[in-house]
């Protein structure tokens, strides 16, 4: 870990540039039970962007409304240029958004490899250089690649799960809790391989249940609860704030 | 029991430590090694019902390697799979000779059938059939095929779509199969038929066993077809994305598979094998309404013998239950009419001690 990715807090890109993702007042559920009720979020250009909160604030339904996995029954989710609200997620794949869900996140019974090509499967031109590429910032995975994902660790399938999504060299990468049950050494490994890809240019949004390990590698945050957006600023002010604290006592 | 319990002492933990090793060994590794004991010894024991086990196993492999990819990708037991074959036995009779039979019983012809291309019906080699019954039998698999995805279509998306649980999949899939076995009898009547009529040739094989002719192109066409099946399962794209959808459905998803069409082609791939796999019956045996439905049992035995989900173990479950089925009748004790209750013992044994499958890892 370079001492210059440790404080990412230091140098944020400039939140006023262009938005490789924008979400505006989105409202989603599952069937009549309404979630999420108008949640805005910004998502600039290489930034790591966190979305923390309480249990049930509404953090993986964001994220699959973001990606195209549940109905949006009102609001907008742009990427870039486009307007992708309510794509299926083939076409938001297309478009260069990727997504690593928080559990069950690689396909046990594919080799590494295959697992691989599985994430650049919408790749018309074949996958060869990428995957020499993400071998590349996965040395661990390059050993064998034609092990079963299944017979992998945790932290190893959190990285293959990482790699998977990175495939199609997307602009926008959605994680899910990506540390969440993971070893105390295997999250700092995992965390310093998000800030490495984020380097490669790559803009992140993470949602998170442990605000102190989000916090202390993004660049700014949103604060959720109950379905709507509470509070945003960077990490350090979310840190100090006591609303957070409060937040997370249940007050 | 509450005795043996009760009473204190050494000798009642001893014996049910033995008795739970010995369930260890039997549910780990031994049952593979007693059907594999077994195997030899009918190998060596009873050669030749071993050779017709193998002819009857390539058909049911190849109705089973159909029906676990259906169960891996859409995750439900499709019932239908047998008369499925047999409607596509029916359908390269069809094609082949023109019959039907009409409202009473009056037979009805075709003015023109494949049996009416120059050369058809000339057997091939030492084959009773022509290459007549090869075409009928691409037409049938592929008639097949579009049945499924229309059927998938009909009656199995629009199910998916409302989130259907596996016994409503199960039903409908059960009333399919009524529903088609209903058709072949309204179109064929219940009487048996056979693609070539007469006396088939045979063919002597060392060891002094003789075997009608055409089963070895039975046996040769199961292995072709399943290995283009683990090819294709193995080293296309598609059929990574069939394995893929088959593990985890909604990372597919997310990956950017478009999992509508791997189950379209997950029905094409299981129609045109049942397809095949249907002809091969009735070469086998004879074409007959109610044989699809009887097989189910058997078909149902080897996919779960091999693990429910895998194609490779598929193929291995068919050979194990179609050589336990003919190496059993010889045994003497058994009629050749209980053959089919084999494959119902071979399943309760399968589902009680190793339900995920001679191959399959414990989970």
């Amino acid at each position: 870990m370079t001492s210059e990715s440790s404080r990412p807090g230091d140098s944020p890109p400039a939140t006023d540039g262009p938005a490789a993702l924008e979400v505006s007042e989105i409202v989603a559920g599952y069937g009549e039970v309404e979630i999420l009720h108008g949640v805005s979020l910004r998502l600039g250009e290489g930034e790591i962007v966190a979305i923390i909160g309480p249990n049930g604030a509404g953090k993986s339904t964001l994220m699959k409304a973001v990606f195209g996995l549940l109905k949006v029954k009102s609001g907008s989710v742009r990427l870039v240029d486009e307007n992708v609200t309510g794509l299926s997620p083939e076409r938001v794949v297309r478009l260069g958004m990727c997504y690593v869900p928080q559990s069950e996140n690689v396909f046990p019974s594919l080799s590494i490899q295959e697992n691989l090509e599985m994430g650049a499967f919408t790749r018309q031109d074949g996958h060869g250089r990428r995957i020499d590429e993400v071998f590349a910032l996965f040395p661990d995975l390059a050993e064998r690649p034609q092990l079963r994902a299944g017979k992998l660790s945790g932290g190893q399938r959190q990285m293959l799960a990482l790699a998977r999504a990175l495939m199609l060299d997307p602009k926008v990468l959605l994680l899910d809790e990506p540390t969440a049950s993971l070893a105390p050494k295997m999250v700092e490994d995992i965390i310093a391989k998000i800030r490495t890809v984020n380097q490669t240019g790559v803009a992140i949004l993470i949602v998170e249940q442990n605000a102190k390990e989000a916090l202390s590698i993004c660049h700014r945050a949103y604060v959720l609860a109950m379905g709507h957006n509470r509070l945003e600023g960077t990490g350090p002010e979310l840190l100090a704030s006591e609303e957070v604290g409060k937040l997370y006592l249940g007050a | 029991m509450a005795a043996v319990e009760a009473a204190p002492g050494r000798l009642p933990d001893q014996l049910r430590e033995y008795q739970r090793r010995a369930g260890q060994i039997l549910t780990g590794p031994g049952l593979p090694l007693v059907f594999l004991g077994l195997g030899l010894w009918a190998l060596i024991a009873r050669t030749d019902a071993f050779v017709i086990g193998i002819v009857t196993g390539s058909v049911l492999a190849l109705g089973a390697i159909g029906l676990t990819l259906i169960y891996g990708i859409l995750k439900f037991a499709h019932f239908a799979h047998g008369d499925s074959m047999m409607l596509a036995a029916y359908l390269a009779f069809f094609a082949l000779t023109g019959t039907i039979v009409g409202t009473r019983t009056d037979t009805q012809a075709l003015p023109w059938t494949l049996s009416d291309l120059p050369g058809a019906t000339t057997p091939i080699l030492d084959f009773s059939f022509g290459y007549g019954l090869l075409i009928a039998m691409a037409i049938a698999a592929v008639a097949m095929g579009a049945v499924f995805v229309l059927l998938d279509r009909l009656i199995y998306r629009p199910l998916r779509r409302r989130g259907s649980g596996i016994v409503i999949f199960a039903i409908a899939s059960l009333g399919v199969a009524i529903a088609m076995r209903s058709l072949i009898l309204i179109f064929w009547a219940s009487f048996s038929r056979f693609y070539v009529p007469g006396i088939r040739p045979t063919t002597d094989l060392p060891f002094d066993i003789r075997i009608v002719t055409d089963q070895i192109f039975i046996f040769c066409a199961a292995i072709v077809l399943s290995a283009l099946v683990y090819l294709l399962l193995f080293r296309t794209k598609l059929g990574k994305a069939m394995r893929a959808t088959a593990d985890n459905p909604e990372l597919a998803l997310v990956s950017g598979i478009n999992t509508d069409r791997v189950i379209v082609w997950t029905w094409v791939i299981g129609g045109l094998l049942a397809g095949v796999a249907g002809v091969m019956l009735a070469l086998q045996a004879q074409l007959k309404p109610e044989l699809g439905f009887i097989l189910l049992l058997p078909l149902f035995a080897s996919t779960i013998l091999g693990g429910i989900g895998s194609p490779q173990g598929a193929f291995a479950g068919g050979m194990i239950v179609g050589i336990t089925e003919e190496v059993a009748v010889t045994l003497g004790f058994l009629s050749p009419g209980y053959k089919f209750s084999v494959a119902f013992v071979i399943l309760i044994v399968i589902l009680l001690m190793r339900p995920q499958g001679l191959f399959g890892a414990k989970t």
